[in-house]
């Protein structure tokens, strides 16, 4: 998972607490792991510097995962099984924290918390992709959503963490721990659903019909992308894999892949679904009634 | 929940007699010994359906307790408070697991358990039914309801009937950080600005009087109470415990700067007992009885819950049935 290489890096940028640097306090002791704060008070303390470019990339990731985890909240009390809501809710947790990670790192580039920026940012200033802006629909949407977006986010953090920059490896590192269990989820449902019954097969199949046309977007490459060689994955390069791994999972469940045109996106530069706008206006409302206030 | 006459199956049982007077003698002593009751030993069936009843009723209360909460979770003013939310709810359908657990225990399953529930013909804490409006509501449900929970599932930990009493140990455990963080809420907002205050103070008006009516009718009119005590399932009577509470929070409260709405509040040194402002039980038997602000709105979430994930327990159902004769095969 994480190459020796890049332990270190990150033990000194982010701080080991105590001996051997190698054994990597941030990344691999249990409960020493990352925490936002962490990184925020690094970013705050001027002891991590973060650039431009690198804190536009940590945006994006933060927004994707911020907005799945807003999404992902609503199932709580209204999943299939008792177990369920549980499992989302702590898929959501976990993407929460990835989302507060990435946002604490990123404000450190324009002196923003996490919250100036979850909260405080208009619609056009996001740059999550469409996929995670998508509705719920039903459990079988939810769960094509999942599967496209933590198999995905699987195959990206196992490559991010050996980027260049020591704090995206280091989220990246606990993220992919995490996403290791969502994508399981979401392929053990797959499974259920597609092999289940008639009626649970049919559903599964338009969940996917509903997602297939917001995949694109996710491998696409742009000039930040250029610009951030050796610090950023490049999204295409992930898409070879995406795929072999998709088509096996739903070889498995019986399923076809649809060839169905994608749709425009544009998420990364701020042009967002329509639904973006309400997810925010519920997300935001009461951090907005109060401006300055701390909670 | 649907009370049987336990008469009938004691005359059903007639032949086991001597079995059951050496289970009686068994139950006895080990009740005396104030030890624990195990599910396989015999029990007296008011004794099970007692536990069944308490323990589903707290089960069910959990499961219902996810919803005025999760109504924050959209609108959580900071990530930090989104996780820490986000994560109590999580642990409520925890303890609602751990609970519909015990009770299977007992003989029940789980399915029963939830048919009930969405039937109408099950109880959960009163407290549920009233609305979650403001944020500071997160931070009073922690601190006031919490509180009176753990006040009132402490003594459970030594609960006679062991699968209760060691599930409550770890509830407990969660729920105590839950009080911590919901006082911290209200901290934080008596401390912040004007509205924040005012805002917190009104969420504790609020829920004050409904978590104090968590512990119960009072003694004079408490149905279960003396017999649960014998059996060493409750240690203490409802207005022990709420006495107790009350005690805690009146000291709590300054600390938040805040206030309680209630002005009759006193330490009686002759009783050595805490003593408040009467409470309004016609409003609790209204809740009680199904008329309160939000009954109809939880019960019906909990329904649709239920009946929208229908098709996915039949899949899963399906698919593990599936497997399994495949595997036969091969």
């Amino acid at each position: 998972m994480s190459s020796v290489g890049t332990t270190p890096v990150v033990a000194t940028a982010m701080g080991a607490a105590t001996g051997d640097a190698m054994a990597s306090a941030t990344r691999i002791t249990p409960g020493n792991a990352l925490r936002p704060e962490d990184i925020a008070g690094k970013v705050a303390a001027g002891s991590v510097v973060v650039p431009q470019d690198v804190a536009s990339y940590a945006l994006r990731l933060g927004d994707d995962a911020l907005i799945l985890a807003q999404r992902l909240g609503w199932w709580v009390s209204r999943a299939p099984e008792l177990e369920e809501d549980i499992a989302l809710s702590n898929i959501a947790l976990d993407l929460l924290g990835h989302a507060r990670s990435f946002l604490s790192y990123a404000g450190g580039a324009w002196g923003k918390t996490e919250d100036d920026l979850a909260y405080f940012r208009g619609e056009d200033e996001f740059c999550s992709a469409h996929l995670v802006e998508q509705p719920n629909g039903d459990f079988a949407r939810t769960i094509a959503r999942q599967l496209v977006v933590s198999t995905f986010q699987h195959l990206l953090y196992n490559r991010l963490v050996d980027s260049q920059d020591a704090t995206l490896a280091a989220i990246s590192a606990k993220a992919l721990k995490e996403v290791d269990y969502h994508q399981d989820h979401a392929y053990q449902w797959v499974l259920r659903l597609a092999l289940g019954t008639q009626e649970s097969r049919r559903r599964m199949v338009n969940g996917l019909d509903l997602t297939w046309p917001y995949i694109a977007e996710l491998f696409d490459d742009d000039e930040l992308i250029d610009r951030l060689e050796g610090i950023a994955v490049r999204p295409s390069s992930l898409r070879v894999a995406y795929d072999c791994r998709i088509t096996q999972i739903l070889a498995e469940a019986e399923l076809d892949v649809q060839e169905v045109p994608r749709a425009a996106g544009g998420g990364r530069s701020g042009r967002h679904s329509e639904y973006l706008g309400h997810i925010l206006a519920e997300m935001q409302v009461l951090a907005r009634e109060h401006p300055g206030a701390t909670w | 929940m649907a009370t049987q006459d336990s008469d009938h199956h004691a005359v059903a049982n007639a032949d086991g007699d001597e079995t059951a007077a050496a289970g009686q003698a068994y139950f006895d002593k080990i009740i005396a010994a104030d030890s624990r009751i195990e599910p396989p030993d015999w029990m007296p069936d008011g004794y099970r359906k007692t536990l069944i009843r308490q323990i589903s009723q707290h089960a069910h209360s959990e499961v219902i307790g996810m919803q005025p909460e999760g109504n924050w979770i959209g609108r959580a003013p900071s990530l930090k408070r989104k996780a820490i939310l986000m994560a109590k709810v999580q642990d409520e359908a925890g303890h609602g697991l751990y609970l519909y657990s015990a009770a299977e225990t007992l003989g029940i399953p789980r399915d029963v358990l939830n048919d009930q529930l969405i039937a109408g013909k099950a109880r959960y804490s009163s407290i549920f039914n009233y609305p979650a409006r403001s944020w500071a509501d997160m931070g009073a449900i922690g601190w006031l309801v919490d509180g009176a929970a753990i006040c009132n599932q402490v003594p459970l930990c030594r609960a006679s009937f062991g699968p209760y009493g060691r599930a409550m140990v770890r509830v407990c455990k969660e729920e105590s950080f839950h009080q911590r963080q919901g006082f911290e809420i209200l901290l934080e907002l008596a401390n912040g600005t004007p509205a924040q205050k005012q805002m917190a103070q009104d969420a504790v008006d609020g829920l004050y009087a409904p978590a104090l009516m968590m512990f119960g009718p009072p003694d004079s009119d408490s149905a279960h109470s003396s017999q649960s005590m014998a059996w060493n399932i409750k240690r203490f009577s409802n207005d022990e415990l709420r006495q107790r509470f009350v005690g805690m929070i009146v000291e709590q409260v300054k600390v938040l700067g805040l206030t309680l709405p209630d002005d009759d509040i006193r330490f009686n040194e002759e009783t050595g007992k805490w003593e408040y402002g009467e409470l309004d039980w016609d409003e609790f038997n209204e809740v009680l009885a199904g008329r309160g602000p939000c009954n109809a709105q939880r019960l019906t979430r909990r329904r649709e819950a239920h009946e929208n994930g229908a098709w996915v327990r039949e899949a899963a159902t399906a698919y593990a049935a599936e497997k399994a004769k495949r595997e036969q095969v091969a």
